[in-house]
């Protein structure tokens, strides 16, 4: 897998390591002639909640997947807390093809939450928030359990500790994932449309545990949703996405209230209009 | 078709043989299990050189006989690797655990790509290491697919145990043989009652092999949910729910 | 109500391509061809009699002796081709037992269902060696009866893949779906109609693969009615071998390596009928 990490960009531009979270450095992606995103720059600060929005098919599930290493890209850098993701850094400032090992250092920064959950179904609620605990971070049995039950307080599951997602609704699920993420205490966090499988009346609880987690702390989060509501509530920043590229880039107030792009307009208008 | 009860003295013989049957029986399923699992993970790595080597052991124990292994392992192998004195047992086992292997591979291979790719994503986003996310993950789920085929297997094992009275092993059948010479030796013409009680023992260890599996089976279901008909089933045509808990 | 309009309009109707019947696709009758023409070579040609023996004499100290190998080829050929034939008749009593014994499994009547379950099973979870030996020793016992080793190779081993067989048909039958039944009934077809135009034809390309693995199966079990029956042919000729030179390295190998030069081929052949018909059912 390290053998096809991206080509290093030219070593001028990546000598500034600001404190950026998360930088994205001309970032190529295509799946065979299906070029997904088109040399792509991105900055996020820490602490900053960025909402992803755009039509279907426009790239946003793929960010947040090369982000977590589920996609390689095919150029370009990306860094997390400074630190590169697909590129170890020789002592010269030189970039090469990062390993295994290294890529798992800089993935402990970062976790990830699905549009379809991906619960382990042969686990418990509980279960599934230890199993990174113990097995990742090393904690005991007993300090993850208190963990666990701790988060799935706060996500109002404590009852639920023993049940198996199977027994547990479609907001059920999506909240345990949320809190099996936050058990790594990840200082990037990414929502893939976390609601888009949920019936409408299950999207409220899993909004606010979402809010919960941007008002209380200092994560780092990027959410692609198509809740503009709750976007304009949480973002700091919307990014409108389109064929690959960032189409605008603003504060929700100057996106959803007042986009200059027509594609930007026709976009939002067909969104608010369910 | 006179009796189909025998006597104290051959039940007695047929015990002793059972032994054999079931020790072979057991050092094969071992084998295999092991083989199966490692050779299946081996032929999904992402280093070519691992899978092939993994597809030509699979290739290979699945296009020979195994009564033709069988006879190289006990015949051709301890001349051409210089030991006289190696347990015939042993290398029976070696034998059909080798068979068993290359079917059990495929079996595994199958169930791990049958585990939706959402749970391997879940565990690179929780950090597992790739140990980790088999361990953990992938394979407790693909054995819920795993266990029906694999109790096939384990039937088609036992039935090739039989095939160790050719190369002089006492099992089972091989006492069969010998209590039919007593027989011809005594003018007894009669062979059902013989045949029949054996044909019956095999019948029934082979119903106690699918016995443990289903139970193994429904053991497994209980974990992935106590709810009954709330199953998540993997692979297959995914029902809306496993889709949306998968 | 409203006259509806004709059903699902012709221009909607995959245009040629896509819909062939099975046997119109060379990516399966290439296969089946192939098959059919190993049957009736070997059906029809006897494998030349003679011992299985050689002339060449091997070093004592020698672990292997190439030169003996070589010498040993043909009997050991011989004795293949005495397996192969007798598995491919065997195979003609699976294919015609193996649908009763299905039909009979599928019986509307209990009394017929259950003990052809039962029948099955049994055979299915037993070693076919001791059949061999049982249906050797009961044709022995009855007077007036008598048959050669070949012939009880080909019965045992045909009827005890029909158990298979007939596994592999039931799961044929299942997976035409219901719907075509009820169309079948609702078109008024006649029973036999709707099995030879509408059942038979859609399960086949199903079955087709499995029961390849299973002549595959059959072909490696028939060498054990060798040591216990006398049939001459491949582990017999390899026995026989290993009697008059003393030598048991290289006939064993040489068994093995011949059996793999038979089986790989017919067992890639099999995969390439899989890989169609997974194609065609997605
Ligand atoms: N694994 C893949 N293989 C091939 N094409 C893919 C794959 N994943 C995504 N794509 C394609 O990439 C494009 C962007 O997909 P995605 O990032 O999922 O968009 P979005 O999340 O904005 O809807 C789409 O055209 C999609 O078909
Ligand atoms: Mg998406």
């Amino acid at each position: 897998m390290p053998t096809n990490a991206p080509e290093p960009q030219p070593a001028s531009e990546v000598s500034d390591k600001g404190a950026a979270a998360v930088r994205f450095r001309g970032v190529h992606k295509a799946f065979g002639d299906n070029v997904v995103l088109r040399d792509l720059d991105l900055n996020v600060e820490p602490g900053e909640r960025v909402v992803i929005i755009g039509p279907s098919g426009s790239g946003k599930t793929t960010i947040l997947r090369v982000l977590m290493t589920l996609e390689r890209p095919d150029g370009g850098t990306i860094t997390v807390g400074g630190r590169h993701l697909y590129h170890e850094e020789g002592r010269d400032g030189s970039l090469r093809p990062a390993g295994e090992k290294h890529i798992r250092s800089v993935r402990s920064d970062i976790g990830m939450v699905f549009q379809h959950f991906n619960l382990f179904p042969h686990m418990s609620a509980l279960e599934n928030i230890m199993l990174a605990p113990v097995q990742v971070h090393g904690k005991s049995k007993s300090e993850a359990r208190a963990l666990g039950l701790e988060l799935l307080e706060k996500v109002g599951l404590a009852e639920h500790a023993n049940h198996t997602p199977g027994e547990l609704s479609g907001g059920q699920k999506q909240r345990v994932a949320i809190a099996r993420s936050l058990a790594t205490d990840p200082a990037v966090m990414l929502f893939d449309e976390v609601t888009s499988a949920l019936d409408p009346e299950l999207v409220g609880e899993v909004l606010s545990v979402l809010r919960d987690i941007a008002e209380e702390g200092s994560t780092t989060m990027l959410l692609v949703t198509h809740e503009m509501g709750f976007a304009r509530e949480v973002a700091d920043r919307v990014l409108m996405f389109d064929q690959g590229q960032i189409l605008e880039d603003g504060t929700p107030e100057e996106i959803l209230r007042n986009p200059q792009e027509q594609r930007t307009k026709d976009f939002l208008g067909a969104v608010f209009e369910h | 078709m006179e009796d189909l009860i025998l006597s104290e003295g051959q039940y007695r013989q047929l015990l002793v043989g059972l032994r054999v049957t079931l020790s072979v029986l057991g050092w094969s399923f071992l084998l295999g299990v092991v083989l199966s699992l490692s050779v299946g993970v081996m032929r999904l790595s992402s280093n070519r050189v691992v899978r092939g080597v993994a597809l030509v052991y699979v290739e290979f124990a699945r296009g020979i006989s195994s009564i033709i292994l069988l006879f190289i392992m006990a015949y051709a192998i301890p001349i051409l690797f210089g030991f006289q004195q190696g347990s015939r047992l042993l290398l029976a086992s070696l034998a059909l655990g080798l068979n068993m292997g290359g079917y059990g591979a495929e079996i595994v291979r199958g169930s791990i790509l049958a585990v939706p790719k959402g749970q391997t994503e879940a565990s690179i986003a929780l950090n597992l290491t790739p140990f980790q996310r088999l361990r953990f993950v992938v394979l407790p789920q693909a054995l819920r697919i795993i266990l029906p085929p694999f109790g096939n297997l384990t039937i088609e094992i036992l039935k090739g145990t039989a095939l160790v009275s050719l190369i002089a092993l006492t099992d089972l059948m091989q006492v069969v043989s010998i209590i039919r010479q007593q027989q011809l030796a005594n003018q007894v013409s009669d062979v059902t009652g013989l045949f029949v009680n054996v044909l019956m023992i095999y019948f029934v260890i082979a119903q106690v092999i699918n016995g443990v599996f289903r139970l193994a089976e429904r053991a497994l279901d209980r974990r992935f949910s106590s709810r009954p008909g709330d199953l998540p089933t993997l692979g297959g045509p995914a029902t809306a729910a496993a889709g949306a808990g998968g | 109500m409203t006259a509806a309009p004709p059903s699902t309009s012709i221009s909607e109707a995959p245009a040629g391509g896509r819909h062939r019947r099975w046997y119109r696709d060379p990516g399966r009758l290439v296969p089946v061809l192939l098959v059919l023409l190993g049957f009736a070579v070997l059906a029809s040609v006897e494998a030349p009699r003679g011992r299985f023996r050689t002339d060449v004499i091997a070093g004592r100290d020698e672990a292997f002796s190439f030169e003996f190998a070589v010498s040993i080829i043909a009997p050991l050929g011989r004795g293949l081709y005495t397996t192969a034939r007798a598995t491919v008749l065997a195979f003609t009593i699976t294919l015609v037992l193996g649908l009763v014994l299905a039909l009979l499994r599928r019986s509307g009547s209990r009394l017929v269902r259950w003990p052809a379950a039962f029948v099955i099973e049994f055979i299915r979870s037993t070693p076919i060696l001791v059949q061999f030996i049982f249906f050797q020793q009961l044709v022995r016992a009855i007077d007036g009866v008598s048959l050669g080793a070949v012939q009880i190779l080909i019965l045992v081993l045909g009827v005890h893949y029909a158990t298979y067989a007939s596994e592999a048909y039931r799961a044929g039958i299942d997976s035409v779906p219901k719907g075509q039944w009820e169309a079948a009934i609702a078109l008024n077809l006649s029973p036999l109609t709707t099995w030879t135009r509408i059942v038979i034809p859609q399960a086949v390309p199903n079955v087709l693969p499995t029961l390849g693995n299973y002549l595959v199966a059959a072909l490696k079990d028939a060498p054990i009615a060798g040591p216990v029956l006398g049939v001459p042919g491949i582990l017999f000729a390899a026995t026989a071998i290993r009697g008059d030179t003393f030598r048991q390295v290289e006939p064993f190998l040489l068994a093995g390596a011949g059996f793999l030069l038979v089986s790989l081929p017919a067992a890639w052949l099999v995969r390439r009928l899989e890989a169609r018909v997974a194609y065609e059912r997605t």
